[in-house]
């Protein structure tokens, strides 16, 4: 590979800029068919009732009114699947009710969709569904963690008794209990993991269309894996064969884990677009999204470290309970246990790990992947901890750390992971450096002087993603296999089309995997296209999620490359009269070794389409695909650093200044890892500052829009400090890892830990996410006396 | 949001005909306020009528003791005037740190004193500055004027046209902004003016902008950010929501009171 | 039905819209222009910002009938054929977008700054953006490409 003015390694401005910036970009609300209807979802005021019936008789009546329908009329129809199964420790299978599309007998959230009003207009049928007169009977509510396991709590479904959906471990429990009886310290703490909403600032939307003629349905829809969507929707809810269902993903503004899901919305429009023989869009309100797109995070933890005399790590035994929701969304289950509890050994040898995992139905929105999706609940857990431990100890803080890092690779955890390859030290070291942290105590005095307390903080993580080999993710539950796939056409005039499973909804795939293509076939970076986002272009794919298009959907690609130079060598051969095993390729040209004799790219791509003198028995055509199952999980690793100023009068927290030393693997293209660095940490210091869902106990949403939900604006945040450290990944040929979460998963606890190193002078020793001016102000106050 | 009636008066006359001619009709200046509840649903007023083309409501005036500003002067206009900007900078700054651009660009401060937000800011200027508003048909000094939240001395047909600021001597706003919504949280204008020391809270209660007669006592006899650090304010009445709670807004209230008192100079 | 009339994009567009029909939804559903999009409804994200009369506001909170007359200019409206205005070219080069939702509503919000401060500091361009939200990109690139679009565009589009 060579790195030219385009190639892998180089900043390449995006190709999906222009579209973008001259308004040109097609989302899915921009799409419009001929002769579509509006659809409107009416929900569910209320967190948990009976319905005692629906008289939908007035709405019906409404002008422009084409249809309405209810739970009973989809009644026939599947529920919407989970994708992951969960077994208990005892190794029962987790509970799993299920899910009708529009509720049927009983709603249980705030946002559950109880009709879709059809109209000519989006008015008219938002009007209408005004109009729908629903008898909703109440029950108890419970929407929190400590009111679903409590003694008599409601329940959200009768075959999950306390609200159970399970309980899950991982690790060695005895070996673990052994290391605490061991230690010579223990430290404990007691952490909640905010509740945070995802605001992709695209709202959903989808637009569902059956063409009576074929009997083929499209849908439209705002996601991060429209195969996926094809597979739930097609085979569990609808019982459509693939090939009558085509699902296009165009322009997505936006996911971070809230558009993996299939929603019961596209199953909703898909299906009364079945029903109508017209197409019906809808398009979400920012006030529904609030209460209906999947939430994130929401655990309560416990955890101990145990430590021998010097500092070093002996035990680490972690207790959490999770919110799952009211229904088991696409990936809920497998976020706080497959995503969390074996990220637990974090970059340290702590040789004995244990983490328990109960997760418990409650009448909020159902709870999914949101950036980082359990590695950042693990890391802040952890980070937390230790950090603790250091000042507990009297050990100083990176000290502790440095003690305890893994060093030797590939180091097998003990909980299930195997790190291939990574450098820690050299990510502190970076850290420590780019941010002086050697200087800050001077910074401390100067903000002292003007009357404001200085804080740093700190924190060392690993991260894994590029999710996953299949073989193992189905051994742990997964009900679909993780690989990706990757097609290359080489056109007979040697430009090329790239067609990939993955998704870009503003991750640049259209230029880093137009990078790596061109790159590798010396081919014109402009004269790369990469197509994504439709079922019936693509041949298969997983989506975009976890940090892995580019580890697992990039080596796809590179594995049809290979397989594009093996075929064009074969045919180069034949032309150059020499044996195939004689032909290298470098640079667009096929070349007899040790010769001047070659034939490029070009002339290889005609004959392959003009095969008049051609090697016998070879198909003609010059396009591959491959299917790259990956055999581990990536590990980024990193240190960030954060530095807050408090304002002790009013609790106000501002971010000074975050620095990330990053090891991201191979990186394709500088400028679009760095910004999907800093999304990551401005996401993350939202959570650690700024962000948290809040349900009243009655399951009312408290934080249900932009009035009361704080997120990040730019004069929140600071501009950042990135560095990078790479070690190469060693089992995928492009040394990838994974960049898109890295920051929400390294950055909160650096930032509480530096708000807590801020306040430690007044006497403040815990700070809860997100550390609000209110929250800070609070316990400055208690401190105080 | 539901339908309406659109009127686009080009006189003052006009504009409260229209408004005499429909019970249900509303004035609407920027929209910035009446906009958001109406697509909410939280209000539905049969016709709007716009002030928009109605001559005369766009100026500001020096009055020598008085800065004039018409009731339709954006808040961006308010903030980059140079006559404003010259007698009262207090109001000045208080205008740009009003939402964010567009709506500084849209919202106007005939809009804001008659909407009487309880989180609005302008209320806070008024009333400190004792400022007069000036309708179609009278004159309603600030004390009288603001009645509670979202309430005024407004009758139904009455159009503010402009509002009259005294000059102080010195004065100055600090806000407390709530981070989500970047309304007041607790906004307090001090103004040491022609009818002594004024201090008007807005954002912290639930029955809109206040004075805090403690505090213009503590700064008649001292006029220093000290003066005022120890005058708490109860918290009783307080708004509470998610973002402050009673107790932490009623501290604020004293903090801001203390920073406007010393950004005086 | 009242008619509007405006100039949008140098060019006289008409139509007939409801009272309620907001500017934002006569631009995407009466005239197709679908640049200018719609990401809350309570005003607050800024996605939907365009120029009305040349300076910037929400399209989403306000009426048609208001941009009667008016001279509406639209992210469409921006680029002059197929070279891109300053700004745009400075949001390409420093990569300040990402999915692109937000990035309509951030442009004009920021030619509209550029327009009354050619030069400015990174403070005022974070204080400047209140309005418009973005969840992709953490600002970092999108600051600097306000301040390189403005020191480009010389004071002036
Ligand atoms: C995102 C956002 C953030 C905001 N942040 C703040 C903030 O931080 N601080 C703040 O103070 N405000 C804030 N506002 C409100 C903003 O300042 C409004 O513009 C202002 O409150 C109302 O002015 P308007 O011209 O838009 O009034 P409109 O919305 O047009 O009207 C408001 C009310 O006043 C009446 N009215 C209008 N003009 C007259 C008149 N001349 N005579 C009699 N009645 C009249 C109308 O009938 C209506 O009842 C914010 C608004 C938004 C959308
Ligand atoms: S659409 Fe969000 S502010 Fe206009
Ligand atoms: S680029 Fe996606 S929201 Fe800004």
């Amino acid at each position: 590979m060579s790195a030219n003015g385009s190639g892998i390694g180089a900043s390449v401005k995006r190709k999906e800029d222009t579209r973008f910036l001259t308004g040109r970009g097609r989302y899915t609300d921009d799409i419009n068919l001929p002769g579509q209807l509006y659809g409107y979802i009416l929900r569910s005021p209320v967190a948990h009732a009976n319905i005692g019936g629906i008289d939908t008789s007035a709405a019906a009546a409404a002008p422009g009114v084409h249809a309405i329908f209810t739970g009973t009329d989809m009644e026939g129809v599947g529920g919407i699947p989970t994708g992951w199964l969960i077994h208990s420790k005892d190794g029962e299978p987790m509970v799993e009710p299920g899910h009708p599309a529009l509720a049927l007998g009983k709603v249980r959230y705030v946002g559950d969709c109880v009709a879709i009003v059809v109209a000519e207009t989006r008015e008219q049928a938002k009007e209408a569904a005004n109009l729908i007169d629903v008898d909703y009977q109440d029950l108890p509510a419970v929407a929190s963690i400590e009111a679903a396991e409590a003694e008599g709590a409601a329940q959200v479904f009768d075959e999950a008794p306390g609200n159970v959906c399970y309980d899950w471990e991982v690790g060695d429990r005895a070996a673990t209990d052994a290391a605490f009886d061991e230690a010579t310290h223990v430290v404990s703490i007691d952490v909640v993991n905010n509740r945070l909403i995802p605001n992709a600032i695209e709202p959903r939307a989808a637009i569902a269309n059956y063409d009576p003629a074929t009997g083929d349905y499209t849908l439209y829809t705002t996601s991060q894996n429209p195969h996926l969507i094809r597979l739930l929707l097609g085979a569990f809810v609808l019982q459509l064969p693939e090939h009558k269902l085509r699902i296009v993903a165009p322009d997505v503004g936006g996911g971070f884990g809230s558009k993996i899901p299939h929603y019961a919305e596209e199953a909703i429009l898909t299906w009364t677009a079945g029903q109508l023989g017209r197409p019906v869009k809808w398009t979400c309100e920012r006030i529904d999204a609030f209460k209906s797109d999947t939430h994130g995070r929401d655990h309560i933890s416990t955890a101990r470290l145990a430590l021998d005399a010097d500092g070093k790590f002996l035990g680490l035994h972690v207790s959490t309970k999770a919110n799952l929701g009211a229904y088991l969304s696409t990936f809920a289950t497998c976020v706080p246990t497959y995503l969390y509890g074996i990220l637990f050994a974090g970059p340290y040898t702590t040789p004995a790990v244990y983490c328990e995992v109960k997760s418990f139905f409650t009448n909020t929105v159902p709870v999914d992947a949101l950036r980082g999706a359990g590695r950042p609940e693990a890391t802040y857990l952890l980070e937390r901890l230790v950090e603790k431990a250091a000042v507990e100890l009297g050990i100083d803080r990176v000290e502790i750390r440095r003690k305890n890092f893994i060093r030797e690779f590939p180091y097998q955890t003990p909980v299930a992971l195997q790190y291939d390859q990574g450098d820690y030290d050299a990510t502190l070291d970076l850290a420590l450096k780019a941010s002086d942290w050697a200087g800050f105590e001077a910074r401390r005095a100067e903000s002292a002087a003007r009357g404001k307390c200085r804080g740093i903080g700190i924190s060392t993580f690993i991260e894994a993603c590029g999710i996953a080999p299949s073989a193992v993710v189905g051994s742990l539950g997964a009900r679909a296999g993780l690989y990706e796939s990757g097609s290359v056409r080489v056109h007979p005039t040697g430009s090329v089309s790239v067609f990939t499973g993955t998704h870009s909804h503003g991750q640049g795939h259209e230029t880093t995997f137009a990078q790596i293509v061109s790159d590798m076939l010396g081919v014109d970076f402009e004269a790369v296209d990469v197509v994504h986002g439709d079922s019936a272009k693509i041949p298969f794919g997983m989506g975009t999620y976890g940090s892995r298009s580019l580890a697992v959907g990039g080596t796809a690609i590179y594995l049809a490359v290979e397989k594009v130079i093996e075929k064009g060598k074969k045919i180069a051969a034949h032309l150059l009269e020499a044996s195939a095993e004689d032909i290298e390729f470098e640079n667009g040209s096929f070349t007899v070794a040790g010769t001047d004799r070659s034939k490029s790219l070009g002339e290889v791509a005609l004959t392959a389409y003009v095969p008049h003198n051609y090697p016998a028995g070879l198909e003609p055509g010059l396009e591959e695909t491959a299917f790259y199952d990956p055999l581990n999980f990536t590990f980024p690793a990193g240190t960030h650093v954060a530095e807050v100023e408090v304002d002790p009068e009013t609790g106000e927290v501002e971010v000074v200044s975050v620095t990330g030393a990053d090891d991201v693997g191979r990186i394709i293209n500088p400028m679009i890892v760095d910004g999907q660095l800093h999304g990551g940490l401005a996401h993350g210091i939202g959570q650690a500052l700024l962000e948290e869902c809040l349900y009243q106990d009655d399951g009312q949403l408290q934080t249900g829009s932009y009035l009361d939900y704080t997120m990040p604006r730019a004069a929140d945040l600071p501009s950042f400090n990135i560095n990078h450290n790479t070690t190469l990944c060693t089992h995928n040929p492009l040394g990838v890892k994974g960049v898109g979460e890295v920051g929400s998963i390294g950055v909160p606890p650096a930032v509480i830990n530096a708000v807590i190193d801020a306040l430690r002078p007044l006497g403040v020793n815990d700070m809860a996410m997100p550390a609000t001016s209110q929250r800070v102000w609070q316990a400055i106050q208690q401190a105080r006396g | 949001m539901n339908d309406f009636t659109y009127h686009a008066p080009t006189s003052l006359d006009d504009a409260v005909a229209a408004l005499r001619g429909d019970g249900g009709a509303k004035l609407i200046a920027g929209g910035h306020s009446l906009l958001p509840v109406m697509k909410l649903n939280l209000a539905a007023p049969s016709a709007l009528v716009s002030l928009a083309g109605v001559p005369g409501l766009g100026d500001i005036a020096d009055g020598g003791d008085s800065v004039t500003v018409g009731a339709m002067c954006s808040h961006a206009q308010v903030a980059g005037s140079a006559i404003v900007q010259a007698r009262i900078p207090a109001l000045a700054a208080m205008a740009d740190g009003i939402g964010d651009a567009q709506v500084r660009n849209a919202g106007t401060i005939g809009g804001s004193v008659a909407h009487n937000d309880p989180a609005a800011d302008y209320p806070a200027a008024c009333v400190a500055l004792g400022a007069t508003i000036v309708t179609d048909r009278r004159e309603v000094h600030a004390d009288d004027f603001f009645q509670g939240m979202f309430a005024t001395a407004l009758a139904d047909d009455e159009v503010i046209t402009e509002v009259r600021f005294p000059v102080p001597g010195r004065a100055a706003y600090a806000k407390f902004a709530n981070p989500a919504s970047k309304y007041a949280v607790a906004g307090v204008m001090v103004a040491d003016g022609p009818a002594g020391v004024r201090v008007a809270v807005t954002g912290a209660s639930g029955d809109g902008v206040f004075r805090v007669a403690e505090m213009e006592a503590a700064l008649g006899a001292s006029f220093s950010g000290e003066a005022v650090a120890g005058v708490a304010v109860s918290s009783d009445g307080m708004l509470s929501d998610t973002a402050a709670g009673a107790d932490y807004r009623a501290h604020l209230v004293t903090v801001m009171a203390k920073r406007a008192v010393e950004a005086c100079g | 039905m009242p008619t509007v009339t405006m100039t949008v994009n140098g060019m006289e567009r008409s139509g007939n819209v409801e009272g309620r029909t907001l500017l934002v939804e006569f631009l995407r559903e009466h005239l197709g222009l679908t640049g200018t999009h719609v990401g809350c409804d309570t005003s607050q994200c800024g996605a939907c910002v365009v120029h009305v009369n040349g300076t910037s506001v929400k399209s989403c909170t306000s009426l048609a009938a208001q941009a009667d007359g008016a001279e509406v200019t639209t992210i469409e409206g921006l680029a002059n054929g197929s070279d891109l205005h300053p700004m745009q070219e400075a949001f390409r080069e420093h990569h300040g977008l990402q999915c692109g939702f937000c990035t309509p509503g951030m442009v004009m919000s920021a030619v509209d700054l550029a327009n009354q401060n050619a030069d400015p500091s990174e403070h005022e361009v974070r204080e400047w953006l209140e309005g418009n939200l973005c969840r992709c990109t953490g600002y970092h690139n999108i600051v600097k490409a306000v301040q390189a679009g403005a020191r480009a565009m010389g004071g002036g589009s």
